[in-house]
């Protein structure tokens, strides 16, 4: 009979408007502004409508989420900022855009180069957020952010990320990605014994080889 | 009442601006309009599909008065350039923004929109839709979430919250000049640079001619 | 393409094998390292072109395009051509000189060539003679110059491979228009004059379209026509696409595409990036199915490297590209519907759908849409904890109940089946003539799936059907595309099920990938259809040529053929259901 598959149809979108309601009674009121039910409203058991409140109410982004880059520092004990990049490069020349640049300067006494960038800039106007200069990083100095809100009135202005802009903290580095820093701290622990240990073994064998040259 | 206020013979005098008056006025007035962007129906490439998931249910647009996308530009206020410019397709922007009515506001969605992204070395490809159109907000990511993008929307409110009918460029009495269509010849040519362009083309045959290569 | 092919002979005479013996004095085999198929005269092009699609049965032609030899002084035409019955690949090329490169066109033997050769001829400036319609496809018409030419140099050059060499050490941070403020590279002919221009309009486009006579003796009275240009900012056409149609009042008589509104250069900037680079690029190109175009372009190096990821990583590999494909024919259905005038209710239920399904992306690869998760024999990344158990509670639960709730909500309703039905018919000869893929070949009966007539990855291990259906119209092509969400959902249920334990990285991840020269082709059935990534390799770290062969455009060239006959009205339902993504069609 025509209409029958119209019908149909009609009560499909019926069940999604009631579907809502059901879900109020089932969080008695509290179906907004409630964590909890927030949760479960963002996961494959929602039920009827399922509006993040933007603002008020933001998706909790997974671990993985990236967005534009940032550099991280370890902060001493004494207060000062200890950049984890030493400007090898290998970001900058991984960048499928080109979009990283960064400034090395030379030591004017020894002339050779100092490994904390003199500058480090990023061009978020041409930053895919792909997340390969985070990927290949060997000093875990570079690392892909979260924060999302980052629209600006000008570009000429804001849109070229400085070194000062893009630097943070380790410590907010381990608030937004806990799993990712645990595994690089201890990369970098490794990394430490291994070059201790290299350090120790070269140490060991010139201090044979004096002995030799003495024997 | 904005037409009376727009005439310069009288103008407000200095003791009475930012009096109560115009405050509110402007404060009634840039609530409704802000609450009524509608944007116009125009994606351009990747973006655009992040632009229609945050007019879909879950962002839900439509919670900021914006979710009535229209496919002319003729009833539309807001132009979110959703994606990579290309110099094919700017005269043709350009032509759709002329045919907004005022106010009308530019929202340059993505790295590409605003200065090429990362499609920028590409010969085709225009760097930044602001070289040849005013944009007010730019939203940066490739591609912006739509969570980033209800941001760069509030951040539009924010803008429109700060006008004032005295200052806005479209009450004034001299018509807005239109922006001259760029033109497709052997490359993109923009109008604007025609006066000078000659002497430009002159400066590269010499050029050419003292480094061949 | 396959490695029997591939020349590995080494003495100076050898004897002819099968193919050259069957077409004496046509056939060569190529033998430069690492290359495979054959070498044929540009004259006896197309007689042998005839007689490889009624003789051999090759009548599926999948890719077409034009490789420039700058050091050898030569362009080289590259054909790929299967049989729909399955099987691998049948190569053949066409060498010319660079100076002058003619080449007899296929269009006649191939329908599906028409708008490759036209590509090959806007971006190379290869001829085709016989061509019918040789003109620019991607970029307009005056255009100078030929960008994929090595030699050619566009406005913000900077070097001819990646990493440019002033972003480090000596740093220092530039907009590069800012620096070439008037294109330096830019050459305007010496007789252009800005004043004295006239930019060329759409003359050439307009009598491309073609018109009726009415007075019966093919005379050219015209009467009642009108030409209508749909877009190329239109709500209905998926982007920035645009059409030119003829019309006798209502009816269609005659259509052509016009494209490259969004041709952002895909192919020049391959051509520069190194082959890690290309990754995050290749999301961009079908921007709704971002992880199966990662997996094409991963299989096409991982041919040239001649390595093969872990088992577990095959795993993730099926379970993420099928995931893609429920996700991109959820939203093609759903704007199949807004096509057809049911505004947006249908295609914000399927969006629902979709943005869980983006949530598990978003947790495994960081981006909700441009993933970048493949590598090359291996993954960015392993699956972070938790997330096949939402992968489980998807498949498992919601979506089967989901997508029965859509079939029950549109199939039977009758406003969709009188909009569908008989709409847009395509005739599986034609289809196939026409190289049409996907869900466009075999909702015309053709059952022609990648996955099952040359089996990449590991889907020969899964139980799953070809959706094919036998109408060729427009409802069957949804038909298909609903079909083939339940056969994802199977897939993935499977592979969740059988997910080995393991490592996902076969040896060290590296950022500078040795690929040895060569070439090679290798294809994925995306949700869109055949995708295919020629890829030439000349030992150095960047590719010497990155062609894609993108499903989306080569479904359009049938577009017009569908059209035909229809109303104004059906055209947008016909486009709707071949699903173009710009960013595949314009690349």
């Amino acid at each position: 009979m025509y209409g029958v598959g119209i019908v149909k149809g009609l009560g499909v979108t019926l069940k999604h408007f009631i579907a809502t309601y059901v879900d109020d009674l089932r969080w008695l009121g509290h179906r907004y502004y409630n964590p909890e039910a927030f949760a479960v409203r963002q996961s494959p058991k929602a039920r009827g409508i399922f509006t993040v409140q933007y603002p008020e109410e933001k998706l909790t982004l997974p671990e993985e989420f990236r967005y534009i880059p940032f550099l991280i520092y370890d902060e001493l004990e004494d207060g000062t900022r200890q950049d984890r990049c030493v400007s090898c490069g290998i970001c900058a020349k991984v960048c499928p855009p080109q979009c990283i640049w960064i400034v090395r300067l030379d030591d004017p006494e020894t002339g050779r180069p100092i490994p904390d960038p003199a500058d480090f800039f990023i061009d978020v106007d041409i930053c895919m957020n792909c997340g390969l200069c985070s990927e290949y990083c060997p000093f875990e100095a570079i690392r892909m952010d979260h924060d999302y809100e980052i629209s600006t009135y000008d570009r000429f202005a804001e849109n070229i990320y400085d070194k000062e802009k893009l630097d943070r903290p380790a410590s907010y580095y381990a608030s937004i990605r806990p799993r990712n820093y645990a595994f690089d701290e201890a990369t970098i622990v490794e990394k430490k014994a291994k070059k201790a240990a290299s350090e120790a073994a070269r140490k060991q064998r010139a201090a044979e080889k004096s002995q030799r040259t003495n024997e | 009442m904005s037409e009376e206020l727009s005439n310069n013979e009288n103008p407000v005098p200095e003791s009475l601006q930012g009096q109560i008056a115009i405050t509110s006025l402007d404060k009634i007035y840039n609530w409704s309009r802000r609450s009524s962007v509608w944007p116009m129906t125009f994606g351009l490439a990747c973006c655009a599909i992040e632009m229609i998931s945050t007019a879909a249910s879950r962002y839900d647009m439509a919670r900021f008065g914006m979710e009535v996308f229209r496919a002319s530009p003729r009833q539309a206020d807001l132009m979110i350039v959703s994606g990579t410019v290309t110099k094919k397709m700017i005269p043709i922007i350009v032509r759709l923004y002329n045919q907004m009515p005022e106010p009308k506001y530019v929202l340059a969605m993505g790295a590409c929109a605003s200065g090429g992204g990362p499609f920028k070395e590409g010969y085709n490809v225009v760097s930044g839709v602001d070289k040849f159109v005013p944009v007010d907000v730019y939203a940066p990511g490739c591609p912006p979430t739509p969570q980033a993008l209800l941001h760069s929307l509030i951040r539009l409110q924010e803008k429109i919250d700060g006008q004032s009918v005295l200052e806005v460029p479209w009450y004034r009495r001299e018509p807005i000049e239109e922006i001259p269509q760029p033109v497709l010849g052997p490359d993109l040519v923009d109008p604007r640079d025609i006066p000078d362009f000659a002497e430009k083309l002159k400066a590269q045959e010499e050029r050419l001619a003292a480094e061949p290569e | 393409m396959t490695e029997e092919e591939s020349p590995q002979v080494e003495e100076a005479t050898r004897e002819p094998d099968d193919m050259e013996q069957q077409f004496p004095g046509v056939l060569t085999l190529d033998e430069r390292k690492g290359y495979g198929g054959y070498l044929v005269p540009p004259d006896k092009l197309v007689e042998f072109a005839t007689q490889l699609r009624d003789e051999l049965g090759y009548d599926y032609l999948s890719s077409v395009t034009g490789v420039d030899y700058l050091p050898e002084e030569k362009m080289e035409v590259v054909y790929h051509a299967y049989r729909t019955q399955g099987g691998p690949a049948f190569v053949f090329k066409a060498q010319v000189p660079r100076g002058d490169p003619v080449v007899p066109s296929l269009v006649g033997v191939w329908l599906g060539a028409d708008f490759q050769e036209r590509e090959a001829w806007d971006l190379l400036g290869i001829r085709f003679t016989g061509h019918p319609n040789l003109r620019r496809i991607l970029m307009w018409e005056g255009f100078e110059g030929h960008p994929l030419r090595k030699d050619w140099r566009e406005a913000y050059y900077e070097e001819d491979a990646k990493p440019f060499e002033n972003r480090f050490p000596e740093g220092g941070v530039y907009r590069i228009e800012d620096k070439i403020s008037f294109g330096k590279n830019v050459k305007y002919p010496s007789e252009f004059s800005p004043e004295g221009w006239i930019p060329e309009g759409d003359e050439g486009l307009y009598a491309g379209v073609g018109q009726i006579s009415t007075d019966g003796n093919g005379g050219t009275l015209k009467t009642d026509q009108l030409v209508v240009n749909l877009g190329p900012q239109h709500p209905s056409t998926h982007g920035v696409f645009r059409m030119v149609v003829t019309l006798d009042g209502e009816t269609v008589i005659d259509l052509q595409p016009v494209m490259g509104y969004l041709h952002r250069n895909h192919e020049q900037i391959g051509e520069r990036n190194t082959y890690i680079m290309n990754m995050p690029y290749t999301d961009r190109l079908d921007y709704i199915s971002s992880m199966s175009n990662n997996f094409g372009y991963a299989l096409t190096v991982e041919k040239l490297m001649g390595i093969k990821p872990p088992e577990r990583t095959e795993y993730i590999r099926v379970i993420m590209a099928e995931l893609t494909r429920i996700v991109n024919h959820l939203w093609s259905i759903g704007f199949l519907l807004n096509d057809l005038g049911a505004f947006q209710t249908p295609a914000l239920y399927a969006i629902n759908e979709r943005e869980l399904v983006l949530d598990v992306f978003e947790a495994v690869s960081g981006s909700r849409m441009m993933c970048n998760y493949f590598r090359f024999g291996g993954l960015a990344r392993d699956l972070p904890p938790g997330t096949l158990q939402t992968i489980r509670e998807l498949i498992f639960e919601r979506l089967p109940r989901r997508i029965d709730e859509l079939d029950l909500y549109l199939t039977d309703n009758e406003i969709v089946r009188a909009r569908c039905i008989g709409v847009g018919v395509l005739p599986p000869e034609k289809a196939v003539a026409f190289s049409a893929a996907g869900p466009v070949l075999r909702a015309s009966g053709v059952p022609y799936d990648v996955r099952r007539a040359d089996p990449y990855g590991i889907y020969d291990r899964f139980d799953f059907e070809v959706a094919v259906r036998y109408g060729g119209d427009v409802y069957d092509r949804y038909l298909v595309r609903l079909q083939e969400i339940r056969e994802s959902i199977r897939i993935v249920q499977q592979a969740v099920e059988d997910i080995p334990e393991g490592e996902i990285q076969t040896g060290k991840a590296l950022y500078q990938v040795r690929v040895p020269a060569g070439e090679a082709y290798g294809r994925v059935e995306n949700p869109k259809g055949e995708l295919g990534f020629y890829v030439v390799s000349n030992g150095k770290p960047n590719p010497w040529r990155y062609h894609i062969r993108a499903p989306s455009f080569i479904n359009l060239t049938a577009l017009a053929e569908m059209c035909k006959g229809h109303k104004v009205a059906d055209i947008v339902a016909i486009l709707g259901s071949i699903d173009i993504i710009l960013g595949e069609v314009d690349r």
